[in-house]
């Protein structure tokens, strides 16, 4: 079901009504109610999946608190006959019975991931590696949305848990409702125990004021998934379906065109997220913080989606890169190659190792897999290439000079945006190849010879989405001055806020992309 | 301490590793950096930090990092 279908507004109208109606108490339940109704009616055999990994995750950590019990009153029974190398000895055993539980729930539910997302993937590569065509035949399988999403979520919980730096839920079906939490369910945030925990069992009492700025939030994210994001990927398939035709400065025009694109219907989803979250006083974990003011890569990535950055640097990146087992190839790496590359290993290594996954864990396709890695590439670059910035900045003292910084996020932009086009093209390939054109096909002509307007945009579509750039531009100028967003500002104006909101739902009634016959498009990262 | 305020000023030289307790917070150290420190420390002072030691609290302030090591040497 879509943000942007009727199903999903209507669903989200009556539970705004019925939320505020019921005690507090039995909201949270309410919650975990709507929430399973959404994914039954995207397909109630998703429910077999979300319930498997619910069931799992809650026994996996209910064991490791009864652990936890058990451990601390036999250690508080034995105070006095253990040594401190017996207490040590024993807390040992505990947290390698917790890593198993932790273990098992692991591999069972990164394991219905790989099968459901992977195996197809596999027998392709199979079959070109033995060049037999279709001699293993595809399997058809379902897919439930959002699956990398909640399971990456439901994981940080049960490692956590292990870890002890959250505390077991006894009640399966608070466990439930963080798993299944429905307008985080499609596309994230990746939310966090300990940050969604304090907020979504309150049941807060209802607050015009919150109520107002989320509603706010809900508008902002559908002008721009609507206005924008579905108005622009008409023109992005055309450009990209096409390769043929359209290379040169037409895949520039895809690469910028599908940047605007991915931005608006990406933050506009979490903005829709996030405000209904407001709307019933729970508080979800930001996902972007003005990424495309970033100057350079690794601030990008700081940026941008931050709740899957986080998850691969807090689960993946540290434990690998501090593992005994990376430190000891550090040690025999300095021995042998000196401090220089020594030190980078454990660095290089696991970062290579995080966006390998990262791209594995985008789509089941090479072209995911290239992505990932063409990140890791460009970061290691910057990382080895900074003494050298450091020097040339400090020679031309550019580091303060606006226009340097305007340079700086420019080049950041573009370079994304080349290496997000292996999004695009059919494969690994094409998109070097499309890529490539772009710097010895100078056919500038082109864009002013009426092409523009054959990509199923007319000329008055153009006005929107350049009106429409110039408004997110001027808000995310706000927000990146400010400190704040603008709602902040609005806040306690109720003729004027209400005046702004009034603005924004005429604006995408009148502009939204539909028509006769219009079915919106999917959020681009549904398919994650 | 003098080793790793060694440690940290071949990260980072411009840094008053003295007063600045925000290191993390204003992201003067990145996930890279703090990587290369315990790489380091495992090295000079043959003390292992383990990832669940890698919170912002720990790596804020060179006075919070040396308690870690100093209580990671003695558990």
């Amino acid at each position: 079901m879509l943000f942007t279908s009727y199903k999903f507004i209507e669903l989200v109208l009556c539970l705004f009504a019925a939320y505020y109606i019921v005690p507090r108490r039995v909201r949270w339940p309410l919650l975990l109610v709507f929430s399973y109704v959404f994914y039954w009616l995207c397909d109630p055999k998703y429910l077999i999946f979300i319930g498997t990994t619910t069931v799992t995750a809650w026994g996996a950590t209910v064991l490791m608190g009864r652990a936890d019990a058990k451990a601390e009153a036999y250690l508080k029974a034995n105070k006095e006959n253990m040594t401190k190398d017996e207490r040590k000895a024993y807390k040992k055993r505990l947290a390698s019975r917790k890593k198993l539980f932790m273990v098992l729930c692991l591999l069972l539910n990164l394991g219905i991931l790989a099968v459901t997302k992977y195996t197809n993937f596999v027998i392709a590569n199979i079959n070109t590696f033995l060049s037999k065509g279709n001699a293993i035949r595809a399997v058809d399988l379902i897919i439930p949305m959002g699956i990398s999403f909640y399971t990456f979520q439901t994981m940080s919980y049960v490692i956590d848990c292990a870890r002890g730096t959250c505390r077991p839920e006894k009640n399966p079906f608070k466990v439930a409702l963080f798993v299944s939490f429905f307008p985080q369910l499609v596309q994230g945030p990746i939310s966090r125990w300990n940050d969604l925990s304090k907020t979504l069992f309150e049941g807060k009492p209802f607050n015009a004021s919150d109520f107002g700025s989320g509603l706010m939030r809900i508008l902002w994210g559908y002008f721009k998934k609507v206005v924008i994001a579905d108005r622009i990927i008409t023109g992005v398939t055309m450009l990209i379906s096409y390769p043929q035709i359209y290379t040169g400065v037409f895949v520039f025009c895809a690469m910028m065109f599908y940047a605007f694109e991915l931005y608006c219907d990406f933050t506009g989803g979490i903005d829709i997220t996030i405000g209904i979250a407001e709307c019933l006083g729970i508080k979800v974990t930001e996902n972007f913080n003005l990424p495309y003011f970033s100057k350079n890569i690794k601030e990008y990535w700081n940026r941008w989606h931050i709740t899957m950055g986080t998850w691969f640097t807090d689960y993946i990146f540290y434990p690998l890169s501090v593992s005994p087992k990376m430190l000891d190839l550090s040690k025999r790496s300095r021995q042998k190659f000196g401090n220089g590359v020594g030190k980078r290993i454990p660095v290089y290594t696991s970062c290579f190792l995080v966006w390998l996954t990262t791209g594995i864990w985008h789509g089941a396709a090479w072209n995911f897999i290239v992505w990932g890695l063409m990140n890791f590439v460009v970061i290691m670059a910057s990382q080895e290439l900074e003494p050298l910035y450091a020097k040339f900045h400090g020679r031309f003292g550019l580091k303060e000079k606006s226009g340097y910084k305007v340079f700086e996020i420019i080049r950041t932009i573009l370079l994304m945006s080349m290496i997000r086009m292996f999004d695009c093209y059919r494969d690994v390939p094409l998109t070097f190849k499309m890529v490539g054109t772009m710097f010895y096909k100078f056919n500038f002509n082109r864009l002013t010879d009426g092409s523009l307007l054959k990509l199923g945009l007319s000329a008055s579509d153009y006005y929107v989405l350049l009106a429409g750039l110039v408004i997110v531009f001027s808000v995310s100028l706000y927000k990146a001055r400010k400190g704040t967003d603008i709602r902040s500002a609005l806040r306690g104006k109720t003729a004027l806020a209400g005046f702004v909101m009034a603005v924004l739902f005429a604006v995408i009634i009148v502009f939204g992309a539909y028509g006769d016959g219009y079915d919106s498009s999917q959020f681009i990262y549904n398919q994650f | 301490m003098d080793e790793l305020l060694e440690i940290l000023n071949e990260l980072h030289s411009d840094v008053d590793y003295g007063t600045c307790e925000t290191l993390i917070d204003d992201k003067i150290l990145d996930s890279f950096d703090i990587i290369t420190i315990v790489t380091e420390v495992n090295e000079r002072f043959d003390v292992k930090i383990p990832a669940t030691e890698l919170v912002p609290e720990n790596f804020n302030s060179a006075k919070a990092l040396w308690a870690l090591i100093e209580r990671l040497d003695e558990a």
